[in-house]
């Protein structure tokens, strides 16, 4: 072996698991009291539930994430990547499986193995497209929690997410604050500012301006991945920071000296985002990003916020809250994230706070970091 | 739990620490490491709070397992609503505020006590160096130069009674002490407190009328 042997404990292979319910005619009614079923969620475990069912701690991904929250498939390939949070989650690390059962479930709407509108409306037997009904952030927790039932967890020892992931640990503390005891919300909002429904709504019309979109009705056939692409890329400029794109791309060209005095892309930002773009294509569905990125505009937890109650007034028994903000997030801004310390404070609840300097933008949180695992480490074995 | 290393907080800290009822909800400004919140917690069994403005050590606060806000203390406060701890804490911070005033009445109002605490600059080492060498005052617990002092207020014992008096806090309890930052030791002055104290410690609390 030439490779040096590694002593990190690693996480054993993971299988992707399914769980399905709501079968006709148990529909479930969503937000919208359209109803809704069969419902599958997609879901990936990692460490095991103890005896007392409550070392559990739900792992939310952000818009276009996956269950595949860390480690490596069984099915892997070598030199396969592992899951978007393999730094924070396994044995030692942030969100140590050592100690915590993690379950990581893919959102309602999305396509990444849940229920979402490439999926097939049984009613048809072809895929629901526009015809499945709009969710929301809360369709997507009370989905979760049905999950989190089936598996026997008795009481979440924590909820964590960034982004959208964010927004559905939110929502979890004001749909179920009996069932929370930590929450961690990271680079997230109590609701969208204008700012970012201005970019889904550019988004979407990237995707609806395609004409292979054909309202959605383009399963089988040619996919509207021009418009899926540019979505991505407007997005990945949210997700990156003035500071970031400077630092890692400056007016640097690509593959050049000279300017091409053309259209063909000469800077290494614009192939760096027509990359993002097309690696996107291969992976996403436009209809999802359109579901998606609509539920969270539609998010707006200000006013539930301010009034969630933990089972009476034992401020022992309240969720701990930790939220935690980006200095260079300009997509949910540090002032988004104090709002929300704010409203949890007037509520009595129990509340921590950190911004965290970083030059690298709203997805700072995907990007490994010792100050955030400690500070995850910290907060969830802090917990009496 | 609450990760301890606590058996060493300084001697100011000890005092305030002593004087709170086990069991209360205490909110630290100016928490730092946390160490007084710690003690608390684990000797107390008291829910806490803290504030501290830098960021790495509001993150080491969280890290040990404390409920820590990352953030200014004099805008931080204004969010909780009336009486929200039994306890609320200023130590050594309050000679670096710029509107005491404004900042002690938001603290009465949202604890049934303050403890505040502050460099005495009566203290006779710092009149004899004003009296005999002209020069303000710089030793081992004030370290700083006027140019680069966060202590923009210059308190004495005197001058806090007779604020309390004008603006209407009961002080409920003075505890006087004397302590070498470097040992973490010190004692309480009984005698002649505004020459002899290092520090004052003040519990107070607003004058409700009903």
């Amino acid at each position: 072996m030439s490779t040096p042997v590694s002593h990190q404990p690693t996480l054993q292979p993971i299988v992707k698991e399914y769980y399905t319910f709501a079968e006709p005619p148990a529909e479930i009614t969503l937000e919208s009291g359209a109803r809704l079923g069969p419902v599958t969620l997609a879901y990936e475990t990692f460490g095991n539930l103890n005896a007392a069912r409550d070392n559990a701690i739900l792992v939310a991904h952000a818009f276009s994430g996956d269950s595949h929250a860390a480690g490596h498939y069984t099915t892997d390939s070598e030199g396969e990547k592992p899951g978007w949070w393999n730094f924070m989650i396994g044995p030692g690390k942030g969100i140590d499986t050592d100690k915590y059962f993690v379950v990581c479930p893919n959102i309602l709407g999305s396509c990444m193995g849940s229920t979402g509108p490439s999926s097939i409306n049984p009613a048809t037997g072809k895929p629901y497209g526009l015809n499945f009904p709009m969710m929301t952030i809360g369709d997507i927790v009370t989905t979760q929690k049905t999950l989190v039932d089936h598996l026997g967890i008795k009481r979440l020892h924590g909820v964590i997410g960034g982004s959208v992931g964010g927004m559905q640990v939110l929502e979890w503390c004001v749909r179920y604050p009996e069932f929370v005891r930590a929450a961690v919300a990271i680079a997230t909002t109590m609701r969208h500012s204008a700012l970012a429904i201005a970019f889904n709504e550019i988004a979407r019309q990237a995707i609806m301006a395609d004409p292979n979109w054909n309202k959605g009705n383009y399963y089988g056939s040619n996919k509207p991945d021009l418009g899926l692409a540019v979505a991505r890329m407007v997005g990945h400029v949210t997700y990156l920071s003035d500071q970031a794109m400077r630092r890692k791309f400056g007016r640097k060209l690509q593959d050049k000296e000279t300017f091409s005095f053309g259209f063909d892309g000469d800077f290494q930002i614009e192939s760096y985002l027509r990359h993002q773009g097309s690696k996107f294509v291969n992976r996403f569905d436009a209809n999802s990003v359109l579901y998606i990125t609509k539920a969270s505009d539609y998010f707006d937890v200000v006013d539930r916020m301010g009034r969630i109650e933990g089972p009476g007034n034992n401020t022992r028994e309240k969720t701990k809250h930790l939220v935690i903000s980006y200095t260079s997030d300009w997509l949910y801004p540090t002032y988004q994230a104090k709002e929300l310390v704010q409203t949890l404070k007037r509520s009595g609840q129990d509340v921590s706070f950190c911004e965290i300097e970083a030059d690298c933008g709203h997805d700072a949180f995907l990007i490994p970091d010792e100050r955030l695992t400690t500070l995850i480490r910290g907060f969830f074995d802090g917990l009496s | 739990m609450v990760s301890p290393e606590t058996d060493n907080i300084r001697f100011d800290l000890r005092i305030i620490a002593s004087t709170i009822k086990p069991g209360s909800r205490v909110l630290d400004l100016g928490c730092g490491n946390g160490d007084l919140l710690a003690w608390l917690a684990v000797n107390k069994k008291v829910i806490g709070t803290g504030i501290e403005q830098d960021k790495k050590k509001a993150a080491a606060c969280i890290a040990r397992g404390l409920s820590v806000l990352q953030g200014d203390l004099n805008q931080e406060v204004d969010d909780y609503p009336d009486c929200s701890f039994d306890y609320v804490i200023l130590s050594q911070t309050l000679q670096q505020v710029f509107e005491p005033a404004r900042l002690l009445y938001s603290l009465a109002r949202i604890g049934r006590k303050v403890i505040v605490s502050f460099p005495n600059f009566s203290h006779y080492s710092i009149r004899l160096q004003l009296l005999l060498k002209g020069i303000a005052p710089k030793n081992d617990q004030l370290p700083y130069s006027w140019y680069d002092s966060p202590n923009i207020r210059v308190i004495t014992l005197k001058d806090f009674r007779k604020f309390a008096r004008d603006v209407g806090y009961n002080i409920l309890k003075e505890i006087a002490i004397s302590s070498d930052p470097a040992s973490n030791e010190g004692r309480i002055i009984r005698k002649f407190t505004n020459i002899r104290a290092a520090y004052g410690i003040y519990i107070i609390e607003k004058i409700r009328t009903s």
